[in-house]
């Protein structure tokens, strides 16, 4: 049962999203992508000042088996990729929510058409 | 007979088990009129024994003649060891095989040739082949703009020193998918910085810069590598390999080095053939691996700890990314690839060196005995390589055809791709040319040009 944080909104396509206090937010992939994924070898992440369309492709995150787009899940700014995951990319297996962030953005509307954890959580049931 | 083995009976079942009444109804959802129903302008077919007999009449059309002419393919003398190793049975296929891990062999070459290409080029990593020098340019154009992580421009730039057929490759292949080559005209035979001021400031993804450029002249390299760097430009080097046995590698041009090298391996040991096949190379940073076109072949060790070849960062290739695969080449071109690995194992970094300086001797030669016929001048008196301009005192073409009928290819007419240059030719000599042969052209050329001002 992959790992589902109450306090984050979600996409359809396996995003997360965390409003940080100054009305910034931080974007990554769920527990459940990175399980689906496997042991991630490589991420591209955004350069900052890129802007973003909702739904745009931003980021790539490479594994062992597959290789996919990250989507931006609000329309904004990027203020910073994760540098981190340069060298670790395994981060986002480790700790998809923490250490695993992709990338902080400058939100320019107020997000629309997220999920909450129990809408993610319906989601995934109804995808099997 | 075409070699599909399915029987009529074998047809009919599986159109049975799919519930299709012909195979034609499986193409119902292409339109009528986007399909071809006969190609006008292909022959009929021809049966073994006429093919053979057209072949044998094509190449003895070609016959021996004495050759003054490269224009991007050049005559180089091939070691007979090249393709008799080339053509063993264990070489001879031109992709990687399917399960291309059992066949280690294949995997062990490309990874050679990827090592000495990228030595010779001075860049970090190689793919394992393109389809020849003007396709490279073309995928390095598009690897740029992807790889530009501080530009999204699609605007690449050509300088008119750039070969005409690999700017034409280039927009045929790129242009559809977005890329703007515009090109930049140098009426001096190089590109310079002043040629680029336009440009200073501009959003532009990349320059494409040939070293040596298409007139055979020494580009400075450094200082037009620089000017895009501090533009915020990559660049992209389209190099003859011969040439890098004594040019500086374009890993080391001005303070940065390029940032993709591609050019065309047909002087490794790929005999002309009337103009191909021949194959591509391109190499580039490790900071745009994941960027790069086409297969890349990894060392790796197995659970053993014994040394074994995979075809590694497939990530970026269409069995796995599908439409957004960074392109859909393969390694299309791997016997030519095999032949170019054997050729450099064969010269090694001495004989390459070699060969390249008895080309730029050769040529300073030629140039010299030409120009001191009647009616010859020499174009853009810069530093070259193995090519150089020639003036005529009247129309090249009739010239050509002159040379033609005594054995002479006497060199590429440039009056096409470049009319303002005036009655322009562009000779060639490499390290296959003697001073009796050098001679011989001189004679033919002056008495050419005379018995022309007789008949005038």
């Amino acid at each position: 049962m992959s790992n589902i944080p109450a306090d984050l909104k979600y996409t359809k396509s396996h995003e997360w999203v965390r409003t940080l206090a100054n009305g910034t937010v931080e974007i990554g992939i769920t527990d459940h992508a990175q399980g689906a994924l496997g042991d991630l070898v490589f991420v591209e992440v955004p350069e900052a000042g890129k802007s973003l369309k909702a739904g745009d492709a931003f980021a790539v995150v490479e594994s062992v088996k597959a290789a996919s787009d990250v989507y931006a899940p609000i329309a904004g700014a990027v203020i910073e990729g994760n540098s981190a995951l340069g060298s670790q990319p395994e981060l986002i297996n480790s700790e998809p929510y923490g250490g695993g962030w992709i990338a902080r953005m400058k939100p320019s509307a107020a997000p629309a058409g997220l999920l909450s954890a129990a809408e993610y959580q319906a989601h995934l049931a109804a995808e099997g | 007979m075409p070699f599909i083995p399915h029987t009529p009976d074998d047809v009919e079942q599986m159109l049975a088990a799919i519930g299709a009444k012909k195979i034609d109804d499986l193409f119902d959802e292409i339109p009528k009129e986007l399909r071809i129903e006969s190609l006008a302008g292909i022959p009929e077919a021809l049966n073994e024994m006429q093919i053979g007999r057209l072949m044998a009449q094509r190449a003895a059309a070609d016959g021996t003649p004495l050759n003054f002419i490269g224009a991007g393919a050049y005559e180089h003398h091939i070691p007979s060891a090249v393709w008799a190793i080339t053509t063993r049975g264990e070489f001879y296929s031109a992709y990687t095989p399917y399960q291309a891990e059992a066949s280690q062999g294949t995997l062990q070459l490309i990874y050679e040739y990827q090592t000495m290409i990228s030595s010779l080029t001075g860049m970090e990593v190689s793919n394992a082949s393109m389809y020849d020098g003007g396709s490279a340019v073309a995928e390095a154009s598009l690897m740029a703009i992807r790889a530009h992580r501080k530009s999204r421009s699609q605007r690449v730039l050509v300088p008119t020193t750039l070969h005409p057929n690999y700017r034409k490759v280039a927009v045929a292949t790129a242009s559809g998918q977005g890329v703007r080559f515009e090109e930049v005209p140098c009426p001096k035979g190089v590109l310079s910085v002043a040629d680029l001021a336009k440009y200073q400031g501009e959003d532009i993804a990349a320059l494409v810069i040939q070293q040596p450029n298409f007139f055979g002249v020494l580009e400075d390299v450094d200082a037009l590598t620089d000017w895009a760097h501090a533009n915020n430009i990559l660049v992209i080097a389209s190099v003859n390999p011969t040439s890098l046995g004594i040019l500086k590698p374009p890993g080391q041009w001005g303070t940065k080095g390029a940032d993709i090298a591609c050019g065309d391996c047909q002087p490794l040991g790929v005999p002309l053939s009337s103009g191909g096949p021949y194959a591509g190379f391109l190499t580039t940073r490790m900071e745009f691996v994941r960027q790069m076109p086409g297969r890349i072949v990894g060392r790796t060790v197995d659970t053993n700890g014994k040394q074994g070849f995979a075809l590694t960062l497939q990530a970026r290739e269409q069995h796995i990314r599908r439409g957004k695969a960074t392109s859909n080449i393969c390694t299309n071109q791997g016997l030519l690839v095999t032949a170019a690995t054997i050729y450099l194992s064969l010269l090694g970094p001495e004989g390459l060196a070699r060969v390249a300086n008895e080309c730029h001797r050769a040529t300073q030669e030629l140039v010299a005995a030409l120009t001191r016929v009647k009616g010859v001048k020499l174009a853009f008196d810069r530093a070259r390589f193995h090519e150089a301009v020639l003036l005529l005192d009247r129309p090249v073409g009739p010239v050509l055809a002159e040379l033609a009928g005594r054995g002479i290819v006497g060199g590429y007419d440039l009056s096409n791709d470049y009319p303002e240059l005036g009655n322009a030719l562009l000779v060639c000599a490499t390290e296959t040319r003697t001073a009796a042969e050098i001679k011989t052209y001189a004679d033919a050329l002056a008495e050419t040009l005379k018995a022309a001002v007789r008949a005038a």
